[in-house]
């Protein structure tokens, strides 16, 4: 294959230690800022390589495999954070750790609202796999607190939509479709957030979840109460009993005197406040395979239990957390688990109306077995077009998303 | 500018007529010129077009069976709901089809225990909230047309409100869609659940103006209804008092679910109008709302009253019930209406600009002001920067609107120019599409255009709107000559 030779940009061949769901790239680029990638992008298409980018490398084992991978980018180049406190705004080179962007809004008593579901990532990775964690009741989640987005084409034109206020309604938001979207549509280079300010105070209310019964009356009796919850998380950990947490943030007298109306809604024993998420709070583990399921919120008490005790009968722990007001729920096996009971799992969580799966992550010998790992996706027709429109030589990580896109 | 059919003339159009009747029956299709003429323009008066037929289809089947004709014989649609737009993003084309969503109405279900309720896209906005309020909950977005407007018209629009100040736009508030698109397929996007897999469609539809297809059935997430609702009347002796007390709440960390601004100029038409009884001597008032539980609410109110004392509010009133809190709304919601009573013409601009930016953007506004001898009256929502100024003239004067135009496209280069956009809610439509290139690059609107040409291939879908054409960028923005339509008629509010 014929090197790009561009100004910016360091290139080398890939290893083993760079494979994106196996597949090794033949070159890994590390542009050193936008225009280099765009040159860049810009010769992978005179010479028609497949292009993919990685962050942080912690999803690199998410998706399908690329049907071919020429040229891996290595976006850590593109790292910047230009933090406009009094706006409440911040513009994120793509590269950027998305654990130094909590820090420097940290100091500024800002944040961005929304919990990471794996440690270690950059924002343009958080963005392209678009999943958001517990605290998304409020505030909504990543892809509501994107006001603008920068990507390079696949053509190497740079686009931008949105901007940089928070209030604004001129042009398609392009970037739904690329928050979430694996970098299939264009190489997210930089975005802008809208921030809240951090609360002063937070407490987490949490109550044993012995039963999915127990989990629906503590449910309904806080979709009654106006204690307005930042999160709802049902989790059931690999190891240990299920519990249900419900946070809440505001001032100190606040959250005092709702965090004693939670622990009544939740009711029973073993009700414990704490004033702060425990470290990890959020994160799935890093291993193991791990699938994203969609069903209406009143039935996922019920479905995580089913899922979770198929899951004993067919031999494999797995754990869950379930954002219960927002019907999502992430599943994990414990390592090894066999190709047979994902799939089975996966088929589970499908079965009943409203209610989808994916396998976001597999570990090597599901990959290579024959799991569906997309289900029945609406819409596709409809992907497919905007993919063909935005990337006709369908060069960006071919394969890796939903119906072969 | 506007142009005429005087019948359903057009031959591809004429041969549709009796193949639309089959499919929405007999009182489902208009084609009298008197009809047709009901629907010319929307909530912008100023374009306006006849449509060549008028549809009103009150299934999906029908919408779908009315599109795929329009395919098939590549005649133009345009979809409508209540026609309270603000951009001419509802303008008919004279040679095409407008496809009405009003008598779509029902509210098919009502999901307490998902918090979501399943509507079709005629549904007003307001009637979600009316049916759910004996339950606690309530539809959060907002548009001040919300007594008329239609959960469509806002999905097309990405609608917001005085309140998405804290609680966003419908783009937040939306599961589920069934879609008609381009070819007159029917696709169901996402559910009960918030999200859905693959490519984020429903985000990206939601705000695309019809220009890619016409939403039939909405599934949208309820809002419990918050404890206590504090709403607070803050009098200031200059706007740059009133601008650094929104500052001061920001910085504080406080949230407050509105904050609205009014200058001296829009105080006087509102009393005027409607003696709404606002402090004398007020160069600027502040409308700040604060909701949630009872306990957060009444911490903020006072850190909210002792800021606006700090940054020099002569007097501050606070009203918790429904009647009281209404008053203090009163004037604040009869600005734009009230601008008639001291002005006979005005344009409304719609244009944001980062927070920071406000007090030196309000400065330039006001020297623009008076260089062209032109007045402004400046009513806006503070929180998050974006400005509805009004600027005012005398159509009988020659000259006039034209002078007045220019100040009304210089407020919104300054708003670019600060870093800000040319619509925080009223959309593109056909009113700012030329405007598009002062905030976007070419390779941006041609990225824009890619996205468009893959779901509306044939370019049918709402054509013209959103995205400048060289047939549209000659024509002039819109004047508003006296008040929305609706609004005179006491069918709606608008501020």
């Amino acid at each position: 294959m014929d090197d790009p030779d561009v100004k910016d940009v360091a290139l080398r061949e890939g290893t083993d230690e760079d494979a994106m769901c196996g597949v090794v790239p033949a070159r890994v680029a590390r542009p050193e800022n936008v225009g280099a990638l765009a040159d860049l992008l810009a010769a992978a298409r005179e010479s028609g390589l497949t292009v993919a980018a990685r962050g942080g490398g912690t999803a690199m084992d998410w998706g399908t495999a690329p049907r071919s991978l020429d040229l891996l980018v290595d976006t850590s180049g593109l790292s910047w954070i230009d933090h406009n406190a009094g706006d409440l705004v911040v513009e994120v080179g793509a590269g950027t750790p998305v654990a130094d962007l909590e820090r420097v809004l940290a100091e500024a008593g800002q944040r961005l609202s929304y919990d990471p579901v794996r440690s270690g990532g950059t924002v343009g990775g958080a963005l392209a796999t678009g999943l958001s964690g517990p605290g998304r009741l409020l505030a909504g989640a990543l892809r509501d607190l994107v006001i603008g987005m920068t990507v390079v084409r696949a053509d190497g034109v740079v686009a931008r939509s949105g901007g940089r206020v928070v209030k604004n309604v001129a042009g398609y938001d392009l970037a739904k479709l690329h928050t979430g979207g694996y970098g299939t549509l264009g190489i997210i280079v930089s975005a802008t957030f809208r921030l809240h300010p951090r609360p002063p105070a937070v407490r987490l209310v949490s109550a044993p979840a012995p039963s999915p019964e127990a989990v629906e009356r503590a449910a309904a009796a806080l979709r009654a109460s106006t204690v307005v919850p930042s999160a709802v998380e049902s989790i059931h950990p690999l190891a240990g009993p299920p519990r249900l947490y419900v946070l809440l943030e505001g001032t100190e007298e606040g959250t005092t005197e709702r965090a004693d109306v939670t622990a009544r809604a939740l009711g029973g024993t073993g009700v414990e406040v704490a004033e702060a998420t425990p470290p990890g709070w959020g994160l799935v583990p890093d291993e193991g395979c791990l699938i994203r399921v969609l069903a209406p919120p009143a039935e996922l008490p019920g479905l995580v239990h089913d899922l979770v005790a198929a899951a004993d009968r067919l031999g494999g722990r797995v754990g869950a957390t379930a954002s219960l007001p927002a019907g999502t729920l992430y599943l994990y096996t414990a390592p090894g688990a066999s190709a047979e009971a994902v799939s089975s799992l996966l088929e589970r969580a499908r079965s009943g109306s409203g209610r989808s799966a994916t396998l976001l992550r597999a570990e090597p010998h599901v990959r290579d077995a024959d799991v569906d790992v997309w289900g029945e996706v609406p819409g596709l027709a409809l992907m497919r077009a905007i993919k063909d429109s935005l990337d006709p030589d369908h060069r960006l990580s071919p394969g890796r998303f939903a119906g072969g896109i | 500018m506007a142009t005429t059919a005087p019948t359903t003339s057009s031959t591809a159009l004429a041969d549709l007529v009796p193949r639309l009747r089959e499919i929405c029956g007999e009182d489902g299709v208009l084609t009298d010129l008197s009809r047709r003429r009901v629907y010319e323009s929307d909530g912008l008066t100023y374009h306006r077009a006849t449509p060549g037929v008028v549809v009103l289809p009150t299934t999906t089947g029908q919408v779908a069976a009315v599109v795929s004709l329009c395919a098939e014989h590549g005649v133009p649609y345009v979809p409508r709901g209540a026609g309270t737009g603000l951009s001419a993003g509802a303008l008919p084309h004279a040679e095409g089809v407008l496809l009405v969503t009003s008598r779509m109405r029902r509210i098919v279900e009502i999901d307490l225990e998902n918090e979501c309720a399943v509507v079709e896209p005629g549904v007003v906005n307001l009637d979600i909230t009316r049916a759910v309020a004996p339950h606690g909950y309530y539809y959060a977005p907002d548009p001040s047309s919300q007594q008329v407007c239609s959960v469509g018209g806002n999905v097309a629009e990405n609608s917001g409100g005085a309140h998405c100040l804290k609680y966003g736009f419908t783009a937040g508030h939306v599961r589920g869609l069934e879609i008609v698109t381009p070819s007159g397929e029917v696709v169901e996007l996402g559910g009960k659940a918030t999200g859905a897999h693959g490519y984020d469609l429903i985000g990206a539809f939601i705000g695309s103006e019809g220009t890619l297809g016409v939403a039939t059935r909405i599934t949208v997430s309820l809002t419990r209804s918050p404890e206590r609702t504090v709403t607070l009347l803050s009098a200031f002796t200059s706007m740059d008092a009133g601008g650094e007390a929104v500052g001061a709440i920001i910085a504080a960390g406080v949230l407050p679910s509105a904050i609205e601004m009014m200058d001296a100029l829009a105080i006087e038409a509102a009393e005027a109008a409607v003696a709404c009884d606002y402090p004398a001597g007020a160069a600027a008032v502040l409308v700040v709302e604060l909701d949630g539980p009872a306990s957060e609410v009444d911490t903020q109110v006072e850190r909210v009253v002792a800021l606006c004392a700090r940054s020099g509010a002569f007097e501050t009133r606070t009203a918790d019930g429904p009647e009281e809190r209404a008053l203090i709304w009163k004037g604040r919601k009869s600005a734009f209406a009230a601008v008639g009573r001291i002005s006979p013409a005005y344009i409304v601009q719609d244009g944001v600009v980062p927070r920071t930016a406000l007090g030196e953007v309000l400065g330039r506004i006001a020297a623009l002001s008076a260089e062209s001898g032109i007045r402004v009256a400046n009513v806006f929502h503070a929180g998050d920067g974006n400005l509805h100024p009004l600027v005012l003239f005398d159509d009988s004067e020659p000259g006039a609107g034209e002078r007045a135009e220019e100040v009304s496209g210089a407020i919104l280069d300054l708003c670019v120019e600060h870093g800000g956009s040319i619509t925080g809610e009223h959309g593109v439509g056909v009113d700012k599409a030329c405007k598009m290139p002062r905030m976007f690059g070419e390779a941006d609107l041609e990225t824009f255009e890619l996205f468009r040409r893959a779901l509306n291939p044939a370019g049918i879908a709402n054509p013209g709107k959103l995205l400048p054409t060289p047939r549209l960028c000659g024509e002039r923005p819109g004047v508003r000559t006296g008040v929305h339509p609706l609004v005179e008629s006491g069918e709606a509010e608008q501020f």
